[in-house]
This record gives structure tokens, sequence and C-alpha cells, in this order.
């Protein structure tokens, strides 16, 4: 029996991690370097193993085994093999399973490295990596086992259960109830997996910094060591935000991407502090300053990351995400208030050692302007976290409910975003430990004078919105600073090296990775402002009914109606499908078809749009409505939505500037290729 | 075939909302004041009202987009009320009345919701000290001692300097 197995090699898994973390304990207080080596070995074990059972669990998921209940509650006959795989995390109990699979493979990936320099390190990083893994196989097998089977008790009643009740016998329905409709999409099935890989890589720099205090070496050791995690987590948090954006927009038919909803933000209050932290911990590096502060926003990076998950699977705060509840919650919510209190508690026993040389030579310093780049994250996630928890806080006094949405978010954390373009703008201008005044002014003055062309501009041209204007001349500001930072770079080397311009320009980026990856960063975000502004501020709407043949007009672009179809497609849906034409200045630029799904077995409506994009702007079509057929009127619903390519663009560039910066260095891949083929797991002396 | 989808009680808080939403126009509406008639209100005149309202039922999704039948009744209230010469705060202030300050969009800025407004703020001036203090401190530290300006790297310090020397 596949699913029995499965279960018991979750068992297995979850024995094994606690002796891991008992071998370790034990290890590193007894000073017995066999113990953490065996420990390190479980820690190596669990990911096979995981793998195992996440394996039971996708056979039964295409072979159709619905007496399996997570099967019977996420598939059906009619879904196509790939869905029917990635339901694995289409649902509570098996996207549990899947975070934990991801969970262990960075434990193992972890517990491969070269541990020579940073031994000290090893047993704990196991028990912080490996207590964490517990508690997700712990719910798993306790609360969300997504092996449990359907049984037909004695009195008639189905009951979900691993082992058949006294006297039942198992249930197979004959078909399932197949996954949510929102989820059948490209982007959903890359989105979660995205989301959680950010999620648990950044559990590893939070298992190193637990572990620099636990043994007091709280040299920025730590720091070096995950800095590629940190970036390679962050990457994957970014990239399932941004994933997740565009599957809104092209499945739930509002025209937009980010609606402040509480589950979207609890993925973006982890990536808030892991950006703070990102740059805080450059601070560090070059000045030994802010040890504390680091400790402090990886601490809270690791407690929002167990957070976000809480709030996307226990379904705490009922959104469009929440789509699981389940009786997970106070278990999850013990373990957040017990990890954030011992880490805290830890912190505080060891704040003497991390005296680090506090000294502030110049306010005008890249260090200082780094500070209030911190104070900007925490404070947007300090506006976020608060806006998420109100509407409880609310509800628990007053006993009123209240929405907490974008116009809170908008207004408090826009002034902030824009405060951060600035400093985006300035700080690479600026040098550490003292910038001469003079000289940052002299710097500035043609980046400045030259983004001041772009408001201008616009304002000339119609434009009049101060806000967009400010945005607009931010976004000009921080691209020419940041291009005159190449430039500048690339200038200097051609006199220095006698390298042709394109080659300094390579070799400039090459050589330091990590600045001119960030750079790079820093344009793709300038992109996405460029389109966040754009679609924030310029979209126009408009809705109309219209008889086929008629014509409606948005900006410069007329839609005709021309047809609309019903029809039954295979996989349990019904189709309304509208076929429209859209023109740009009389110009017919293309053909649409809105449509609206409807799932009957979960009675769920799906509203996709049609879609026509160009640099310009997006032409976004839904269909809100049509009479029965022998009719002949439909109700659409347009959006304009302006630059919003520049946000898909945008965030390419970002993905791109990340990799930069996080791609080994030379001198490290030879070093790594010096190392014999069989030797790649080095041993633990 | 025994096991049924655990969770029906959404679809019939959905039922009784409609049916709720449909008595309290009944009966509001020849309460409502008596106001000159005008044309029919277009698409977009109600979706203009509705962006700003968001039902109980469907959370985090604002009404004018919303597909639910429920939310079309809602629409349905407004190009009403609209068309009875309803202003567009009067209303929210309807919804407001029936339904809780939930629908809005924010919570109006008064009683313990005073508190969702002036906690980031507060947060940010706090937080804005606490680096001043800190500043202070490591700036006095650092006067005994005045280091030279620490470049990131040989590298980056043969650029400046090349740089000066152009200057």
């Amino acid at each position: 029996m596949l699913a029995n197995l499965g279960f018991a090699i979750l068992v297995i898994s979850l024995l094994v991690s606690i002796y891991g973390i008992a071998a370790a304990l034990y290890g590193a207080r007894s000073r017995r370097e066999a113990w953490v080596l065996s420990a390190r070995q479980a820690m190596l074990l669990i990911w096979p193993l995981v793998t195992l059972s996440a394996l039971c669990l996708v056979t039964l998921l295409v072979t159709n085994h619905f007496e399996v209940e997570f099967v019977y509650s996420v598939t059906s006959r009619s879904m196509p093999g790939y869905l029917k795989a990635t339901a694995l995390w289409g649902g509570q109990a098996g996207s549990l399973l899947f975070w934990s699979w991801l969970m262990a493979a960075f434990a193992s990936a972890a517990g491969l490295r070269r541990w020579d320099r940073d031994r000290e390190f090893l047993p704990w990083v196991i028990v912080v990596v490996l207590v964490t893994l517990a508690f997700f196989l712990s719910l798993i097998i306790l609360f969300e086992n997504p092996f449990a089977r359907l049984w037909a008790a004695p009195a008639g009643e189905t009951v979900k259960a691993m082992f058949a009740p006294r006297g039942a016998v198992l249930v197979t329905p004959g078909d399932g109830q197949g996954l949510n409709p929102l989820l059948r999409h490209p982007g959903m099935i890359i989105h979660p997996p995205m989301l959680y890989l950010g999620f648990v890589s950044f559990v590893i720099p939070y298992a190193f910094g637990m572990a620099a205090l636990i043994t007091r070496r709280t040299d920025d050791r730590w720091i070096r060591v995950t800095r590629r995690w940190t970036l390679v987590a962050w990457l994957f948090l970014s990239m399932g935000l941004v994933l997740g954006g565009r599957w809104a927009y092209d499945v739930l038919g509002w025209g937009g991407y980010w609606g402040w909803d509480p589950v979207e933000i609890a993925a973006f209050m982890p990536w808030l502090t892991g950006t703070a932290f990102l740059h805080s911990v450059m601070i560090q590096e070059k000045r030994g300053m802010l040890k504390h502060w680091n400790m402090l926003l990886v601490i809270l990076t690791y407690c929002l990351v167990i957070f976000g998950t809480f709030l996307t699977r226990s379904g705490v705060l009922s959104s469009v995400h929440a789509f699981a509840q389940s009786a997970i919650g106070p278990a999850f919510f013990g373990f957040i208030g017990l990890s954030f209190a011992a880490s805290l508690a830890l912190l505080l026993s060891r704040w003497n050692d991390l005296r680090g040389e506090n000294q502030l030579t110049s306010l005008l310093s890249r260090e200082s302007l780094f500070l209030l780049n911190n104070l900007l994250f925490v404070s947007i996630l300090v506006a976020c976290f608060w806006g998420v928890i109100f509407p409880l806080i609310s509800e628990l006094f007053t006993g009123q409910k209240v929405t907490v949405g974008p116009p809170f978010y908008e207004r408090t954390t826009g002034p902030m975003f824009a405060g951060l373009l600035l400093l985006m703008g300035i700080a690479p201008l600026s040098a550490w430990g003292r910038t001469a005044g003079r000289l940052l002014g002299r710097l500035i003055a043609w980046p400045l004078a030259a983004s001041l062309l772009v408001p201008l501009g616009l304002a000339l041209s119609g434009t009049h919105n101060p806000a967009a204007l400010l945005g607009f001349w931010l976004a000009a500001f921080v691209t020419l600073v940041t291009l005159y930072e190449f430039w500048r770079g690339a200038l200097a080397r051609r006199r220095i090296n006698k390298e042709a311009l394109p080659v300094a320009l390579w070799n400039l980026a090459g050589r330091n990775r990590r600045r001119y990856g960030g750079y790079i960063i820093h344009l793709g975000v300038v992109l996405m402002a460029i389109g966040i502004i754009g679609s924030e501020f310029f979209q126009q709407e408009t809705q109309g009914t219209l008889a086929e043949g008629q014509q409606i007009t948005l900006g410069k672009y007329v839609m005709t109606y021309d047809s609309l179809a019903e029809f039954n497609a295979p996989d349990d849906r019904v189709v309304a499908r509208a076929v429209t034409t859209v023109y740009r200045d009389g110009q017919k630029v293309a053909e649409l078809y809105p449509r609206r799904d409807f799932y009957y077995i979960t009675q769920q409506p799906m509203t996709i749009p049609g879609v026509y994009s160009s640099l310009e702007g997006d032409f976004y079509v839904l269909l809100v409505g049509w009479e029965p057929i022998g009719s002949s009127g439909a109700t659409f619903k347009i959006y304009l939505n302006p630059l919003i390519n520049f946000l898909w663009g945008g965030s390419l560039v970002f993905v791109l500037g990340t990799l930069v910066a996080a791609w080994p260095d030379r001198e490290r891949t030879r070093a790594a290729a010096r190392v014999p083929a069989g030797a790649l797991v080095p041993q633990v002396k | 075939m025994t096991y049924h989808r655990p969770s029906t009680l959404p679809r019939a808080a959905l039922v009784l909302f409609v049916l709720a939403i449909a008595l309290a126009s009944v009966i509001t509406s020849p309460a409502s004041p008596a106001r000159a008639q005008e044309p029919t209100p277009s698409d977009d005149q109600v979706n203009a009202v509705a962006k700003q309202l968001y039902c109980p039922v469907c959370e985090n999704v604002p009404l004018d987009v919303c597909p639910t039948q429920a939310c079309a009744q809602w629409r349905q209230t407004i190009r009403e009320k609209l068309t009875a010469g309803w202003s567009e705060q009067e209303i929210k202030n309807f919804f407001v009345e029936q339904y809780g300050a939930r629908v809005l969009a924010a919570p109006p800025a008064r009683g313990l919701s005073l508190l969702v407004y002036l906690l980031p703020p507060l947060a940010f001036v706090v937080g804005a000290y606490i680096v001043y203090r800190a500043v202070r401190t490591w700036r006095r530290a650092a006067r005994p001692v005045a280091s030279p300006p620490v470049a990131e790297d040989d590298y980056t310090r043969r650029i400046e300097e090349e740089l000066r020397r152009r200057d």
C-alpha cells in the first residue's frame, strides 16, 4: 500500500530528525565529533527519505487513488497528468509535505558544504534546521496527513483516517473533486514552489546566525558564509512575489496584480526584512557595525517566513489565498512565539559579545544612508504587519471586523517607497566612512539636472499628477546615477588598464559582481517602479453592454463585440467565450477572447481576461456578463494599464542582477575545482 | 457516495446574504428621500462607487470586479440609489449602516481605528529617533580616533583615485 509506505517514511524521517537534533546537541556539549558527524549523516538522510514519501504521494495523485482523501480533494480524472502531479501543492496537506521536501533539500545542501573553516557552527546549524524540519514533519503527521484515507464507518458516515476505524471499510470514490480552478494555471504551478524556496532558504542564514550566537563566534564569518544563501533565498522570494502578481493579473480578473491582500503581504514581509538584511550586512562586513541589528533582522526574517506559511496555510485570515482551513493554527502560533522568544533571549544573552566597532565618521557616508534604508524598510514592514493584524485586533476588542485595504497601504507605504528610490540614487555615489559634501554634490549635479528634464517634459505634455511626476523623476534620477556609475567605472578602467570601453564594462561588472549586480538589480527595480507608477496612476477603465457588432471606446482603443459562444470543456467546466476585435487609432491590432469559465463541480466562476500587450501598456478586457443564448448582449469591462509591461520586464532585469551578484567568484571556482571529484564531501575532522 | 464536501456553510451564508440585501433594499427604498429622477447611471458611475466597497463575504475583492451574484445585487442597489439621486457618500454611509464599517476599503479614522493610521507614522518617528541617537553615540565614539575614509577595496580605491586625478 503506497499510502502506508509514504506515511511510514514520513514517520521515519521525523524520527531521524529527532535523532539528528539529539546527536548534534550531545556531540556539541560533550565535544564528541563522532556524534556531530552522525547528526550530519542524519540530516543528509532526510532529503532522500522525504523525496520517497513525496514520490508516493505524487504516484497516488497521478494514478487516481481517490480513496486517499487528499487525492480526492485536489484531483479528478479529467485533469491532465502534469496538473495531477503539481496538485501536490494544490492543497494544505500536500503543500506542507512539499515545503518539508524543499526544506530537507536545503538542509542537505547545507550539510554538504565545506565545513573546514567553521566547524564549530555545524552542530548548531543542524539543530536549528532539523528543529524547523521536525516541526513541519510533525504537523503533517499529526494534523495534516496527506495519506489519510476515506472510510465508511458502520453507522454509515464517511470518516477520514490513516488507519481503518473499527468495523469501517475503505471507500473509493469514482472521481475526485478536482483542483481549485484558480490553481489550474501555469503561474500557479511555479509561483508556490518559488515562494516556498525563498521561504525555506532563509532558514539557512538564520541557522548560521543562531550558531554564531551560541558559539560566541561573533565576527562576520556567519554573514560571509550565508551571503550567497541569502541572495538565493531573496531571489526565489522575489520571483515568487512577481509570479504571484502575474498569476493574479492573468487569472483573478480584476485588472491588477497586487491587491494588498493579507496573504500577499505575508510573503512580502520576509522580503522586506530580507532586503534590509542584504543591505545592512554590508555595513557589518565593511565597518564592523550593526552586529545586533543584523541578528535581529535575520531572526525577524525567519519568524516572518514561518508566519507567512502560517497565514497562507492556516486560514486565520480568510482571503482569496487562504484556500485551506485547518486546526494547525495554534501549533504554528506556538512555534513562532517560541522561536522568536528563544532567539531574542539568545541574542540578549550574547549582547555584550556583539559589541562592534560602532563608529560613524560622518553623517554623509554610505553607512548612514544604509541606516536610513533600513529604517524605511522596517517602517514599511511595521505598516504592513499592522495592517494585516489590525482587523484581528479590532474584532478582538470591539467585536467589529474592519477591512484594511489598498488605500491604507498605498498612503502609508507610498512615501517610504519614494524615500527608498531617492536613497537608491544617492547612496551609490557616497563612499564608506566619509564622503566630502562637495564631491558628492559634484557627482550628483549632472544626473540630478538631467533627470529633472523628465518630469518637466511630462508636465509640459499634460501630466499633472504630482505623485506620478515625483515618481518618474525618481526613476529617471536613479537610472542616470546607476548608468553614470557604470560609465565612471568603465572610464577609469579604460584609463588604468587601457581596455576598450565594452571590455572595461564587462570586466568592471565581472570583477565586482556584488556591487554591479546590485546596480543591475536597482535598474530592474526602477523599471518595475515605472510599471507600477504607470498602472497605478494612469489606469483607465470603462464598462458597457454591447450588442453584437457594437463597439466601445477607451482612450485610443476601440473594441467591437463580434460574437459569443457557450460550450462544455472536457475538464468539467462550461465556457462562455466572446470574440472581440481591438482597433488602435483605427488600425486593427488584435482579436481577443475574454471568457468566463464555470467549474460546475466546485461551483466556481473564473474570469479570464483577453489582453493585448504592447510597450505602451495593456488593453485588458473582461467578460463580466452576457444574456442567455438567443439574445445578443454582452457586458465587458475594459482596463487600460499603461506601462505595465515595464513591471514584468523589470523583474527579468532584477533576476539577472541577482544572478550576477550571486554568481560564484572565479577564485572560489578554481579552489573548488582543485578538490578531486571523489572528495566533494569533505570530511569534518 | 456518502462523502460530502465539509463546508456548505459559505453557500448558505451567501444565500442569506442575498436575501438580506434584497430585503434591505425593499425596506429602505420607500424611506429614501424623494429627489428628481435622473437618467439611469452608467456602469462606470456604478463602478466608481462600487470600487470603494468590499462585501463581507468575498473578502479582499472590491465590489466592482466581484463576479458573485451577491455582489451583482449590491451593484444593482448602488445603481438604484444613484438613480434616486443619492450622492457617493450617502451610498457608502448606507452600506456602512447596514453591514458595518468593514464594507469600506479602509476603516474610518475614529475610535480604535484611529490607531490604524497613527501607529505606522509613529513607528517611523520612533525608529528615526533611535537611528538618530545611535548615530550620535557612534559619532562621539569615532571622534578621538578620526579614521581615514575606508575604500571598499583596492580596486575601487584605484578608481576613486584615478577620478580625483582626472578632476
